[in-house]
């Protein structure tokens, strides 16, 4: 009989382990809260450091949303694989014959549910502060449900591989903020487009092929990182 | 057939097979480098000297920019080194992670702070130039942008590599960041090309489009010849350098202190 066998299909290995993390989260509820929280102090920072004028504020709306987003996503980034490097978890899943891609690959599903959803959420709130020019508000919401993922994917690389740090969470900010430079460019020009009147449907096909390119590459990527990390 | 017969029909080893296999031992590595390291220097010296000769005193000042255009002979190679620096440190850590050389891995982390110092060259030497030309030292210009994102790319990569104690597996971690770097960079390099032609209608281009002048031309070239042999000596050095710091203990280093070499 092989490992294989023994531990049960991929797939149910796959949705045991989403399941599991995900019961974690939600027998934790305040810390799920955290970066929502923060996300919405962030972006209440910019009218008070930059005045009320709802015109101003309506110009930088798609940016200071995806700005504070982005900054939420890393602040929650380090829960990723924390605890289960910690209690010993991690090299159970290693050990556990299962490819570790896949194992990445649930826990990188689990966070955005848990952290990236929630943006989304909260978006259509963020968009009445900053007063964003009504009818964007659909392509807001868009690019965020294609880029949030994108956010999640290329930040469990970097997860991946500050994992074995102590204070891992500085280091990964300046890891993982270059990478997400072309997501921030291309999600804001698509809002920005839509406010313009301009098409902006070539916009979210390129978040839409990046997301695509993330889901393809990052989980091997996270694995590899993962194993550097516990070797 | 005998064993003996088949002893002898091993193929035998190609001499450049051999020759790079030789490379991997730290001692080789050590007293082969140690070899090019005055070379490179002595070239790039006359290189420079011969480039900066033109550039100061041959070529005639610019019609529009007047004397500024020449910071374009420290600026522009600097630009091509820090890209190519990159692209250097991406290939070690390629052949770091799927072979695990250790001295491959050396070069690679090697490269990436000389790089990082090129890129600040860069950037540095770009906002000087643009006091002149665009009437303010930094400008959010394409190429200033990806350079800076690339300087921040390079950081990550320094910083990783710094914060892990274990020398071996930090420089694998750093080098598997340095390849996803690489993935993104040309992702980033367009994105920013086209954020910038978004958002500032006609930026202003340094070139201005029009061709160069080919006696402007040869000063640059000589002058980017003579930075890659620079770069050549400068991660050659660094690597003796961590080699040495590395295997402090081992027989080899105390073979090399003994010859006083």
């Amino acid at each position: 009989m092989n490992v294989q066998q023994a531990n049960g299909s991929m797939s149910g290995a796959f949705f045991a382990l989403v399941r599991r993390d995900l019961l974690l989260a939600f027998r934790r509820r305040t810390e799920l809260l955290f970066p929502v929280i923060f996300l919405l102090v962030v972006v209440s920072l910019f009218p008070l450091g930059i005045g009320p004028s709802p015109q101003l504020l309506g110009r930088i709306a798609p940016g200071v949303i995806w700005i504070a987003a982005l900054l939420a996503t890393v602040i929650s980034l380090d829960a990723l694989f924390r605890s289960d490097y910690e209690d010993g978890t991690l090299e159970q899943f290693v050990i556990s014959g299962h490819p570790l891609t896949l194992i990445a690959l649930a826990k990188i599903l689990t966070h955005w549910l848990v952290a990236g959803l929630p943006i989304v959420l909260m978006s259509p709130l963020l968009a009445v502060w900053m007063n964003l020019p009504s009818g964007t508000l659909g392509v807001m919401v868009a690019t965020l449900i294609i880029g949030t993922p994108i956010l999640s994917l290329i930040g469990s690389i970097g997860v991946g591989l500050t994992i074995s740090l102590k204070r891992g969470g500085q280091l990964l900010s300046l890891l993982v903020f270059p990478l997400y430079v072309p997501i921030l460019i291309i999600a804001t020009a698509a809002v920005m487009a839509s406010a313009d009147a301009l098409p902006y449907t070539q916009f979210l096909g390129l978040l839409a092929a990046g997301l695509i390119t993330s889901l393809t590459l990052a989980p091997f990527a996270a694995a590899a990182a993962l194993k550097i990390s516990l070797s | 057939m005998t064993e003996k017969n088949k002893i002898e029909q091993k193929p035998r080893k190609n001499p450049l097979v051999l020759f790079i296999h030789k490379l991997g031992s730290p001692a080789y590595f050590y007293r082969f480098s140690g070899k090019f390291i005055p070379w490179f220097w002595a070239i790039f010296l006359v290189l420079t000297a011969i480039a900066m000769y033109q550039a100061f005193f041959v070529v005639p000042a610019d019609y529009q920019q007047g004397q500024s255009f020449r910071i374009l002979y420290l600026h522009v190679p600097a630009a091509w080194m820090s890209l190519l620096a990159y692209s250097v440190m991406a290939v070690f850590a390629f052949i770091a992670l799927v072979w695990r050389i250790r001295i491959v891995e050396i070069l690679a982390m090697c490269s990436a702070p000389v790089g990082a110092a090129f890129t600040v060259v860069t950037l540095a030497a770009g906002s000087l130039w643009g006091r002149p030309t665009w009437g303010t030292y930094w400008v959010w210009d394409a190429r200033l942008t990806s350079e800076l994102v690339l300087l921040f790319l390079y950081l990550g990569v320094i910083g990783l590599y710094n914060s892990i104690d274990e020398p071996r597996k930090a420089a694998r971690a750093a080098c598997l960041l340095a390849l996803v770097g690489a993935v993104n960079l040309p992702i980033i390099h367009y994105s920013v090309k086209w954020w910038n032609t978004l958002h500032q209608g006609s930026s202003i281009s340094l070139m201005g489009g029009s061709s160069i002048d080919s006696s402007m031309l040869w000063p640059l070239l000589i002058m980017s010849v003579a930075v890659k042999f620079f770069y050549g000596a400068n991660l050659l050095t660094r690597a003796r350098v961590k080699l040495l710091e590395q295997d402090m203990r081992k027989a080899w280093v105390k073979d090399i202190v003994r010859e006083g070499k």
